[in-house]
């Protein structure tokens, strides 16, 4: 067979979806909402939206994400919807307003940035928004604290469109290639001038705008829709790789676990009484968590059964995540039965947040 | 991140083994790893002097 026939067959492959693995990027496609899909406003820093990507809005301005089904094609199920709730028409130098996802250091260590070995890349997203003009994004490392703005063209206010960048590998600076933060793409959206540099280079420090971008914070009730996201090594967008939603919600659930509630009394982790305060607890989860986890939980609404009683637990601690277990000391004032069998009883949902 | 009312947990007196602050107006139990965000931001924020973390009860 021709060398030119394995070319136009891999080529098919691709179309087909055959090229499987290449994106380094989570919930690019927006399935998963485990914060819930209904509006979450972003107005300060570190607001969570959809699974992997969060928010920042400082400055005065605001805006909320939430999961929409107005998508490019029948390809995709669902978009991320970005929507102005509270304009900034006079952005001061130091207002940021951007969008992002981290990326583990363990997906782009084949990039091999900061190496003479690194590797253009390339990230392909779907498109739409009320304000037609020049938007910006940059590649960001929170280590090496170097970035790399892009700019892309929204042609046509209110129309899907299809944009693919590509950019040159950094040989420059110390990235992490482990479980920390390796990557985070930014979406910018009008911030002020100490964040804004020059397109299409790596520079140092962290920047994602130029002065082209579109006052998108600055037009009131602006929408900005954004589906089909994927970042892979290389000069080529190859078509998107749709997971299916069970493991795309596994990755996620590396940086971000929840334990429903049950209208019943259920339990959700066992373990003893390693003292008349403290519980050793083991909850197993269904994927191994990329850090020990933050917990969110009012702790007094978690029972301790134990010894035939039931015991208000007074704080959580010492959560360590070893394999796909989850070990947790949940304490409580007094009373409990020392070496005796206990099982944790949560009245609400309690979350696990390892996010980068 | 706006974090207060930090203080150590030490529930059985045998070291302290982590944390509970209000941050971004939640209540949350944050492990003693440099490696999650939010001990990470909490060491940060206590070396710039903007953060002090209470002894344990």
């Amino acid at each position: 067979m021709s060398r030119a026939r394995d070319l136009a067959d891999l080529g098919g492959s691709a179309d087909a979806g055959g090229l499987t693995g290449r994106s380094m990027l989570i919930n690019g496609a927006f399935q998963i909402w485990q914060r819930g899909t209904s509006a979450i406003t972003v107005s300060g820093d570190d607001d969570f939206t959809a699974d992997r990507f969060k928010g920042w809005a400082n400055g005065g301005g605001t805006f909320t994400v939430e999961q929409s089904t107005d998508v490019p094609n029948n390809e995709f199920e669902f978009s991320a919807k970005l929507t102005n709730t509270a304009t900034d028409s006079s952005v001061a130098a130091g207002d940021d307003y951007r969008w992002a996802t981290d990326i583990e250091g363990y997906n782009v260590s084949p990039l091999a940035y900061g190496s003479s070995d690194a590797k253009k890349a390339t990230l392909s997203f779907w498109v739409k928004s009320s304000l037609a003009g020049t938007y910006c994004g940059a590649f960001y490392s929170t280590t090496a604290s170097r970035h790399y703005i892009y700019e892309y063209t929204i042609s046509s206010a209110d129309t899907w469109e299809y944009k693919t960048i590509t950019i040159d590998g950094d040989t420059t600076g110390s990235w992490n290639r482990t479980n920390g933060n390796g990557l985070r793409i930014y979406w910018g959206f009008g911030s002020g001038s100490d964040v804004q540099g020059t397109a299409d280079a790596w520079a140092a420090g962290e920047k994602w705008e130029t002065t082209n971008q579109a006052a998108w914070i600055g037009s009131a009730s602006a929408t900005f829709f954004i589906t089909g996201i994927k970042l892979e090594i290389g000069q080529t967008a190859t078509p998107f790789e749709h997971r299916s939603y069970g493991d795309e919600l596994a990755l996620c659930q590396r940086y971000f676990a929840v334990l429903q509630d049950t209208t019943a009394a259920y339990a959700g982790g066992f373990g003893f009484c390693n003292s008349t305060t403290k519980t050793k607890v083991c909850f197993p989860l269904g994927v191994a968590l990329r850090a020990n986890p933050t917990v969110n939980v009012t702790a007094a609404t978690i029972d301790i059964r134990n010894n035939a009683t039931n015991t208000a637990a007074s704080s959580v601690s010492a959560a360590i995540a070893q394999g796909t277990n989850l070990y947790l000391d949940v304490n409580a004032a007094s009373g409990l039965a020392t070496n005796h069998a206990c099982a944790i009883d949560p009245k609400q949902n309690m979350t696990f947040d390892a996010e980068l | 991140m706006d974090i207060s009312n930090a203080k150590y947990i030490n529930a059985d007196g045998e070291g302290n083994d982590g944390i509970e602050a209000i941050i971004d107006g939640s209540k949350l139990y944050i492990p003693l790893d440099t490696a999650n965000r939010h001990y990470a931001e909490i060491l940060r924020q206590v070396a710039a002097g903007t953060l002090t973390i209470a002894d344990a009860d």
